[in-house]
C-alpha cells in the first residue's frame, strides 16, 4: 500500500496547472506524430531533447512520456485509415483496421482502437506504480555483473531475436557500439577515435544520431521512392460502436494488456512485438475465424490495447534499471541524463517526488488522450492532408534546429548529413535502425559494468557467470541469439521477420 | 522482397565499410596507454572485441553476399536524394555566413523541391517565413542560442 500513497502524492503534484500544461503537450504533439507517417515518438523525443534544456526537469520528462503515450494512440488512425502505419508498432493494426474502413467502418476501428489504447493504457500503468518499487528492491541486490548481463541480454533482444535476419541486426548494433567507443573513456580518461577533434571529446551525440537516422534517413528513403503511396479511406458513418463491437472487442483489450505489459516490461524487445503477439492470439481464440484478414475487430482491438501496455511496460526497466529496450526509451534515457538524473533505483530514492509525479501524470496523460483521440479524430484526419513537400521540408528544418541550438558547429552538422546518409542506406538493405541507437546509448553503460565488475574480481573472466542471477541472464541472452537463428534456417523465419522492429 | 540469388555487389561495399570501421578501431586502442588497473581491461580493450565483432559479421556479410541474401531495394529516384543533400549541405556552408533563418529556408525549399514541390523560389518563400517563425520562438523565447545572420539582425535586433 506503500505504492498507492506515493502514487496519490504525485497525483496531488501532477495537479499542478503547468504540470497539466507540460503532459497535454506531450500528449498532443505524440497523436500528431503518431499519425503522421515517416515521424515517431523516437524521432520527436529526440528533437525536443535539446529545446528543453532550459525547461523544469519533471515538466520535459512527463511531456516525452505524454509522447509515448500519444504516438501509440495516433498510430492506430493512420494504419486504418491509409494502411501505412504511422509508426512500427501500428502495423498489425493496418491489417485488420483497413479492412475495416474499406467497408466503411473505420469509425468503429477507430473507437476499438482509442478506447482499448485507455484501458489498456491504464491497468499498465497501474501495473507499473505497483511492480516498480518492487523491481527497485530487487535491483539493489544486482552488482555490476548482473547489469552487464541485463544489457547483454537487451542487446540480444533487440538486434538479433526479431527482425528477418541476425545478421543484419547484429550489424546495426556493432556500428553502434563502435559509435559509443567515441570520446574519453569514462573510467580512464583516455581519449578514443577523437583525432584531436574536440567535438568529438564528449562522444557521439545521442539526439544528433537518432535525428539523423530516424528523421534525414527516412526523408531520404521516402523521397527516393518512385512509387506512389495508397489513397485514403475517409470515415463514413459515426465512430460509434455497436453492442456486438463491445461484446467482441472488451475481451481483445484486456487479454493485449496483459501480453503487452510483460513483454514491455522484460528487456525483450518493444510494443512491436507485443503487438504482433496479440494479433495471433486473437487469431487464434476468435470466433469468427472467417472474418480476419477481411475486418475482424478483435485484430485491432487486442494489438492497439498491446502496443499500449508495452509502452508503459517499457517504463519499467527504464526507470527502474536504467536499461532502455527500445529506441524511444533509449532516447529518453538520455533526456534524463540531461537533467543530470540517472534512473535507476536510486532515482526512486533520489527523486521520489519526480518519479511519482512522472507515473501519475501517464494516468492524466491517458485520460486526455482518449478525449483527443475520439471526439477530436476529425482534426487530426486534416493532418493527414499536409503535402508531402511542406511536411518533410519542415521535418528537415526541425531536424537541424535541433543540432544547430546545441552546438552549431560544422562538424556536427556534418555528422548529421552523414549519419543521414548512412539511415538511408540502411533502409534500403534492410537494416533495422533501433539497435544502433541502443547500441550507441547502452554501449558506454555496459563497457562501465563490465569493467567494474572485472575489477572487482581481479580480472577473472569467470566472475561474469560466477552468481546464479547472471549466469542465468547470459544464459537466456544465447538462447535469445540461437534459437530465433535456427527458426529463420528451417524456413520458419516469416513468424520472426512480420515482428521487425523498425522505428520505435 | 524476393532475395535474388546470385552475388551481390552491395553486400562487398557493406563488409568493406565494417572492415573499415574495425581497423579504425583497432589502430586507435594500439595508440591507447594500456591502464588496466585492477580490472586487467584498459582503455583500448573494448573498443578491441567490438573490432573484433565488426571483422566477424563482415566475413558474414561477405558469405551472405555470396549467397545473394540480401534485400534487393527498389529502384531509387536519384535526383530527390540530392536535392535534399544539396540542401543540407548549402545549410552547413551558409549558416554562419547568412544566418539561421536564410540556410534553413534553402534547406526546406530545397527539400520541398525534392518531393516535387515546384518553383524552387515559392517553396524557398516559404521556408523564409516558416524559418522566421521558429528563430522567433526558439530564439527569442526559448532562449536557444541560433546563430544570426544579416536577416535576423535586421529584424529582431535593429
Amino acid at each position: 500500500m506503500e505504492s498507492f500513497s506515493l502514487l496519490m502524492q504525485g497525483l496531488a503534484a501532477a495537479m499542478d496547472p503547468m504540470i497539466l500544461l507540460y503532459a497535454l503537450i506531450g500528449v498532443t504533439l505524440g497523436t500528431a506524430v503518431g499519425v503522421l507517417p515517416g515521424i515517431g515518438p523516437a524521432l520527436t523525443v529526440a528533437l525536443l531533447l535539446p529545446v528543453t534544456y532550459g525547461l523544469d526537469p519533471a515538466g520535459s520528462l512527463i511531456m516525452f512520456a505524454g509522447i509515448y503515450y500519444g504516438g501509440m494512440y495516433g498510430g492506430s488512425t493512420t494504419s486504418i485509415l491509409l494502411n501505412t502505419p504511422g509508426e512500427s508498432a501500428s502495423i498489425v493494426t493496418a491489417i485488420e483496421g483497413n479492412q475495416m474502413a474499406r467497408q466503411g467502418r473505420g469509425g468503429p476501428a477507430l473507437a476499438t482502437a482509442a478506447i482499448g489504447s485507455f484501458v489498456a493504457g491504464l491497468i499498465a500503468t497501474l501495473l507499473l506504480a505497483f511492480l516498480a518499487p518492487q523491481v527497485v528492491k530487487l535491483a539493489l541486490t544486482l552488482g555490476p555483473r548482473e547489469y552487464f548481463a541485463l544489457m547483454v541480454l537487451a542487446f540480444v533482444t533487440v538486434s538479433a531475436t526479431f527482425g528477418d535476419s541476425a545478421l543484419r541486426g547484429l550489424t546495426s548494433l556493432f556500428i553502434g557500439l563502435a559509435l559509443a567507443c567515441v570520446g574519453i573513456d569514462g573510467l580512464t580518461g583516455a581519449a578514443r577515435l577523437t583525432y584531436g577533434v574536440p567535438q568529438l571529446m564528449d562522444g557521439i551525440e545521442t539526439t544528433t544520431l537518432a535525428v539523423a537516422l530516424f528523421a534525414i534517413g527516412e526523408a531520404l528513403a521516402v523521397a527516393a521512392m518512385l512509387t506512389p503511396s495508397d489513397g485514403m479511406h475517409s470515415v463514413k458513418g459515426s465512430v460509434r460502436m455497436t453492442g456486438q463491437d463491445w461484446r467482441r472487442s472488451w475481451k481483445a483489450w484486456l487479454r493485449g494488456t496483459f501480453i503487452g505489459f510483460p513483454i514491455g516490461s522484460m528487456p525483450a524487445g518493444g510494443a512491436d512485438v507485443a503487438s504482433f503477439l496479440s494479433y495471433a492470439a486473437e487469431r487464434k481464440l476468435t470466433k469468427h475465424p472467417e472474418e480476419f484478414g477481411k475486418g475482424a475487430i478483435e485484430g485491432v482491438a487486442g494489438p492497439e490495447a498491446a502496443n499500449n501496455a508495452a509502452a508503459a511496460g517499457t517504463l519499467v526497466p527504464l526507470l527502474t534499471l536504467g536499461l532502455p529496450t527500445t529506441a524511444t526509451a533509449a532516447i529518453m534515457l538520455a533526456g534524463f541524463q540531461q537533467f543530470g538524473l540517472q534512473p535507476g533505483p536510486l532515482l526512486f530514492v533520489m527523486n521520489a517526488e519526480l518519479v511519482w509525479t512522472l507515473i501519475a501524470s501517464l494516468l492524466i496523460a491517458n485520460l486526455m488522450l482518449v478525449v483527443l483521440n475520439l471526439p477530436l479524430i476529425g482534426l487530426w484526419i486534416k493532418l493527414l492532408s499536409i503535402p508531402r513537400p511542406w511536411l518533410y521540408g519542415g521535418i528537415l528544418l526541425f531536424a537541424t534546429l535541433g543540432t544547430i541550438g546545441v552546438n552549431p558547429s560544422p562538424v556536427e552538422l556534418g555528422m548529421l548529413i552523414l549519419f543521414g546518409l548512412m539511415g538511408y542506406g540502411m533502409r534500403l538493405y534492410g537494416y533495422p535502425i533501433a539497435p544502433v541507437v541502443v547500441g550507441l546509448i547502452l554501449g558506454p553503460m555496459a563497457e562501465q559494468q563490465l569493467r567494474r565488475a572485472l575489477a572487482i574480481a581481479q580480472g577473472d573472466w569467470t566472475t561474469l557467470v560466477s552468481t546464479p542471477v547472471s549466469a542465468t541472464l547470459l544464459g537466456i541472452s544465447a538462447i535469445f541469439l540461437v534459437v530465433p537463428m535456427l527458426m529463420r534456417r528451417r524456413g520458419r523465419g516469416q513468424v520472426l521477420s512480420q515482428v521487425a522492429g523498425d522505428a520505435d | 522482397m524476393s532475395p535474388e540469388r546470385r552475388p551481390r555487389g552491395a553486400a562487398f561495399v557493406i563488409a568493406a565499410g565494417l572492415a573499415g570501421l574495425a581497423a579504425l578501431l583497432l589502430v586507435d586502442a594500439a595508440g591507447l596507454k594500456q591502464d588496466g588497473g585492477y580490472a586487467g581491461v584498459g582503455p583500448g580493450d573494448v573498443p578491441r572485441i567490438i573490432a573484433y565483432g565488426l571483422l566477424v559479421l563482415s566475413v558474414l556479410t561477405v558469405m551472405s553476399g555470396l549467397r545473394g541474401d540480401l534485400p534487393k531495394p527498389p529502384r531509387q529516384a536519384p535526383a530527390p536524394v540530392f536535392w535534399i543533400l544539396g540542401g543540407l549541405g548549402l545549410q552547413l556552408a551558409l549558416l554562419h555566413v547568412a544566418g539561421f533563418v536564410i540556410s534553413g529556408a534553402i534547406l526546406f525549399g530545397m527539400t520541398a523541391r525534392g518531393f516535387g514541390q515546384t518553383p524552387l523560389w515559392k517553396a524557398v518563400a516559404v521556408g523564409m517565413v516558416l524559418a522566421l517563425v521558429i528563430y522567433g520562438v526558439f530564439d527569442r523565447i526559448l532562449q536557444l542560442n541560433l546563430p544570426a545572420g544579416p536577416l535576423e539582425r535586421l529584424i529582431f535586433r535593429g
